[in-house]
């Protein structure tokens, strides 16, 4: 049942995805890029979508936070909270890759439904990344490795 | 603002919101769909199937949207192969090393208001739009 309510909500996700557009790199580049806004050419979608996604997310998280899923016996809250070193470098180098290409993790997973060779080349070499740094991470700290790696998704 | 489509984005971010809610509800899980792959290569077996099932929801979704006859155009990568190769690493490690991406911390984490999640937001934009400011006035342009 866990997997079965896995796949339902990949595939509303997926369904917000194609649906809103930000499948297209070319519309979430059309957002990322600012300096269009003069010319007119500057597309806010990616604002709205995220706007949208916020205001359901934070009223449907409220209501959810105290209970018990339903096919879990408990909820994974993230509960780290500093804001350190690896949380910045992290987010800057994803920025980077992101404002490359226009793809992040969702809608390059939800693209492979195209076969886009462009799109599969991306995503093997994100997920080549994300190996890379789980096997940097248990070599520059063997001892805690357990650790690390079961809490790697602390935020999500 | 003629490539603005504001009903298309909001009925589409309330449904990445829907799914985030319904994952949490049903699951106890973020959907964040970096911390979902990269548990997919470190989880003990018992923890994969979920993560795989949401990974399949996620590329059904454009299949079924075809069927139905809603258009999915073949999306426009810019870049040539090494670009998007190094695009593709960029993303991979940095989600890992910030422990979430435009979904984990964009949309679940400020949901949460998270300042962890506000601060990677914040910083993975900035990055994004620099590059491609640099990339197309600058270099490109």
């Amino acid at each position: 049942m866990p997997a079965l309510a896995s796949l339902v909500c990949g595939f509303i996700f997926g369904l917000g995805l194609v649906i809103s557009g930000m499948v297209s790199p070319t519309k979430v580049l059309g957002f990322l890029d600012v300096l269009s806004i003069p010319s007119g050419n500057w597309d806010p979608s990616l604002a709205v979508v995220m706007a949208a996604g916020l205001a359901v997310t934070g009223i449907g998280f409220a209501l959810v936070r105290p209970r018990t899923p339903v096919f879990e016996s408990e909820s994974r809250w993230p509960t780290a909270s500093t804001i350190n070193r690896p949380l910045l470098t992290g987010a800057a180098l994803f920025g980077i890759g992101w404002g490359l290409v226009g793809l992040c993790p969702g809608p390059a997973i939800a693209d492979l439904a195209t076969l886009s060779p462009a799109v599969i080349d991306f995503v093997i070499a994100m997920m080549l990344g994300m190996v890379g740094y789980d096997l940097w991470q248990s070599r520059a700290a063997p001892q805690i490795e357990s650790k690390v790696l079961n809490t790697g998704t602390a935020d999500g | 603002m003629a490539n603005f489509t504001p009903i298309s984005a909001a009925i589409g971010g309330a449904l990445i919101g829907l799914s985030a809610v319904l994952l949490m509800l049903f699951n106890g899980r973020i959907a964040g769909v970096s911390g979902i792959m990269g548990g997919l290569v470190n989880a003990p077996g018992s923890d994969r199937l979920w993560r795989i099932a949401f990974i399949a929801g996620l590329i059904a979704a454009p299949l079924a949207a075809g069927l139905a006859g809603y258009p999915v155009p073949m999306p426009k990568v810019p870049g040539n192969f090494a670009i998007i190769a190094i695009a593709g690493l960029l993303v991979g490690f940095g989600t890992r090393l910030g422990s979430g991406c435009t979904s984990g911390h964009g949309i679940c984490g400020i949901a949460r208001l998270s300042p962890r999640s506000i601060a990677a937001t914040m910083v993975f934009m900035a990055a994004a739009i620099i590059i491609v400011a640099l990339t197309r006035h600058v270099i490109g342009g």
